[in-house]
């Protein structure tokens, strides 16, 4: 599976796979103004060491994104990461003994599950639909954990654009969720690093403000918003918490680049942090919209998929019998590339889905990579056809009008079921 | 000292083994004391070629692409020698239906099988046919595309229903697609070397999931026992199947000779051919040729020793 991802960098395909936003559209003058304010003004400084849980100053810009969302933190609840994804490590290392439960939804972001592998946590995955993870699917989960007398360790959720599905929890469902929290005594980990990339709707109030910060932890990226080459995440945690995340950092690293954190600082001193995040919302936007009516056009009437009012992924699910771990082998062929579903589960499940991303391509080659994957299905539901005696017609694409027209609670999803037939290779 | 091109990489799903055998091979050279020149292939192949002009060429590839023919073939019309089988050899063992084909008719047992391309479903009814295979193979039946080196689109199909998703996998990979009798037990793979067979090594799956051929692939769920522990005289077997089998291909220097012993009737099948085994740590090629007392090291001496002896033998052969 890693070697077919290997492929997919190959510079002659459409690669619709990887979560990375467009960096092209930074403007190289204001890089360099702060390149340079950053080597005039604290050469020395920026050349050196820092403090494990990060810069004071830094923090204080982070605070302002996390304002900027309706979260209000205090930088002393915070170390500085070195992306999102060292926050999940350090989490994930913090809490976790092997055999240990973590409760995650289904799908669940791909970059995760290595993680929680390597610190041999068992995944539990809840279901999730149009409005995010299905709260009587965890309570039930958490029942029947609780009966085999295990206690999660943490409740891993994407909230707001979820990666992969694209979906958003609820704001009832927030609520839900952390009362459970405080009903169990439960930690949950709150991964937001789409949220200010929102397209159309209101926000909604991140998980942790509706806590206070007592159950949830939050991790929190300028990936998305700034730059994933910096890299330079946060998480925020109850005090017992983070000062075990402190020593993990500590002996991961040291701390995270300094280098990076006075260019952040010098960035939000320089222009207006939020400009650039409405730029990348007015393309991404665009881009989705793209891909939403390529997808009308080119995939088939068997194919259903998720209508994300933000962030950057589409999840489409696909007839039962295609599994596009496959179906990514043959789409190489023609030099287009997504994510297999089942890189979002740990159990297997997702076979029949996938993972698209509209962030990186421009609009013409999200619409010609498009294209060729509806191609690709649309041989294989025809040979499927042919093998089973089952010619299947072309019904009227009317489901499909219907999901590109309504509004965000509007979203199709249909999350598969453990697959019957053969097997995966 | 010659100067070698190493060929690595290239478009084929299974590049990143390709490029891990390719930097250990490189390595290799290195200690032996060639100049090594590193080739990701590429569209830009015959230029790099001409360009660098290598003594020869060593072939770390893997899959349609490298190992099928291709490349052998554009190094034959360049003049450079280089490691391994040639161009018909390549042939042979790339299309696993050829293959069988050929060990039927040289009597080699391998495990029952039908042949189709997408065309005989799609224009001949071949669906029409299925029942009756599945009754003469019996389930469960394994479905593989005709070409794909490594384990990718292989499927396990334990009923009737399970066959259509499985022939639409395997026809992801190839435009011809196999369904196999299932032989149940011990996964053996013998390498020859030079027409001679080196010990056998056993794949033994860590927890035996009934039916779970899948796992058997999946680095970390497999162990690899060497030499295997078997009877001599299955030892023996096989490694005379794995030799008839590099014989009959046509092979040239060296092949990994995939081998089943099935556990009720303790007869042996062979599967396929790899005329480009893999060279990684990890390898099944390197730990057989390890434990017949051949170091890497002095395997990839011999890899070019043999690439420049097979160049000398064709030009005379072209008087």
């Amino acid at each position: 599976m890693r070697d077919l991802m290997a492929v997919t960098a190959r510079p002659e395909v459409i690669s619709l796979a990887g979560g990375l936003p467009d960096t092209s559209t930074f403007p190289p003058n204001t890089f360099a103004d702060v390149a340079c304010r950053v080597a005039a003004e604290a050469c020395a400084k920026a050349l050196q060491y820092g403090p494990t849980e990060g810069m004071r100053e830094t923090m204080a810009c982070i605070a302002d994104v996390m304002r900027s969302e309706g979260t209000h933190v205090d930088v002393d609840d915070m170390v500085i990461t070195s992306g999102g994804q060292q926050g999940i490590d350090l989490v994930t290392k913090t809490l976790i003994d092997p055999g240990d439960v973590v409760v995650a939804e289904a799908p669940t972001y791909p970059g995760a599950v290595p993680t929680f592998s390597s610190y041999q946590a068992d995944v539990v995955q809840v279901e999730m639909d149009a409005d995010g993870m299905r709260m009587d699917l965890l309570e039930q989960t958490l029942d029947r954990l609780e009966a085999d007398g295990r206690r999660p360790k943490f409740i891993y959720t994407v909230p707001t654009f979820q990666n992969p599905a694209g979906v958003t929890m609820s704001l009832e469902r927030r609520r839900r969720l952390v009362d459970i929290a405080h009903e169990r005594e439960l930690l949950v980990l709150e991964d937001n690093p789409y949220s200010l990339l929102r397209y159309e709707g209101e926000s909604v109030p991140s998980l942790y403000s509706l806590d206070g910060g007592v159950y949830v932890m939050y991790l929190g990226t300028f990936s998305k918003i700034l730059s994933p080459g910096i890299r330079i995440g946060w998480v925020v945690a109850p005090p017992p918490v983070l000062e075990k995340i402190n020593q993990g950092k500590q002996g991961a690293d040291l701390c995270s680049s300094t280098l990076s954190q006075m260019m952040v600082q010098a960035y939000f001193e320089e222009v207006r942090w939020s400009d650039y995040v409405d730029s990348l919302r007015q393309l991404y936007r665009k881009r989705r919209d793209t891909m939403l009516d390529a997808l009308a056009e080119f995939f088939p009437p068997q194919a259903e998929w998720t209508r994300p009012g933000g962030g950057l992924f589409i999840w489409a699910t696909l007839p039962d019998f295609i599994d596009t771990t496959d179906l990514l082998a043959r789409a190489l062929r023609d030099n287009v590339a997504f994510v297999p579903g089942e890189q979002a589960y740990l159990d297997g499940r997702g076979r029949n889905a996938m993972r698209l991303n509209f962030s990186n391509q421009d609009e013409d080659s999200i619409r010609e990579g498009i294209r060729r994957i509806g191609k690709v299905i649309q041989e294989q539901v025809a040979l499927y056809g042919t093998l089973t005696g089952q010619e299947q017609p072309p019904p009227a694409r009317g489901s499909q009008e219907a999901l590109t027209d309504s509004g965000e609670g509007g979203q199709v999803v249909s999350f598969p079921e453990r697959r019957r037939s053969a097997g995966g290779s | 000292m010659s100067r070698v091109a190493v060929l690595k990489g290239g478009k084929s799903l299974e590049r990143q083994v390709s490029l891990r055998s390719g930097a250990r091979v490189e390595d290799a050279l290195a200690r032996l004391g060639h100049e090594v020149i590193s080739v990701d292939v590429g569209s830009d192949l015959v230029e790099r070629i001409g360009e660098e002009s290598p003594d020869v060429a060593f072939l770390a590839l893997h899959g349609p692409g490298g190992e099928d023919g291709t490349v052998q073939e554009l190094l034959e019309i360049l003049g450079v020698p280089y490691t391994g089988s040639g161009v018909a050899a390549c042939i042979r063992s790339m299309d696993k239906v050829l293959t069988k084909h050929l060990l039927l008719e040289s009597g080699v047992p391998t495990p029952e099988f039908y042949a189709f391309n997408e065309t005989a479903f799609q224009g001949l009814g071949a669906a029409g046919a299925l029942p009756a295979m599945e009754e003469r193979l019996d389930f469960p039946i394994v479905v593989k595309p005709a070409s794909q080196g490594s384990a990718l689109g292989v499927k396990f199909a334990r009923t009737a229903a399970d066959v259509p998703g499985a022939l639409v996998a395997a026809f992801s990979y190839d435009t011809k697609v196999l369904l196999e009798r299932y032989v149940r037990g011990r996964d053996l793979a013998v390498s020859v070397l030079e027409g001679a067979a080196l010990p056998v090594v056993e794949a033994v799956p860590q927890e035996e999931h009934f039916y779970d051929f899948e796992s058997r692939y999946e680095i970390g769920r497999t162990t690899f026992v060497c030499p295997a522990q078997l009877p001599e005289r299955i030892t023996a077997r096989a490694q005379a199947l794995a030799v008839a089998t590099y014989d009959l291909l046509g092979c040239y220097g060296v092949a990994r000779v995939d081998v089943m012993l099935e556990e009720e009737t303790s007869e042996l099948f062979v599967l396929e051919a790899n005329v480009i085994p893999g060279m990684t740590e990890t390898s099944l090629l390197p730990q057989a040729a390890e434990a017949a007392g051949v170091s890497f090291d002095a395997y990839v001496e011999r890899m070019l020793e043999l690439a420049f002896e097979r160049a000398e033998g064709s030009k005379f052969a072209g008087i």
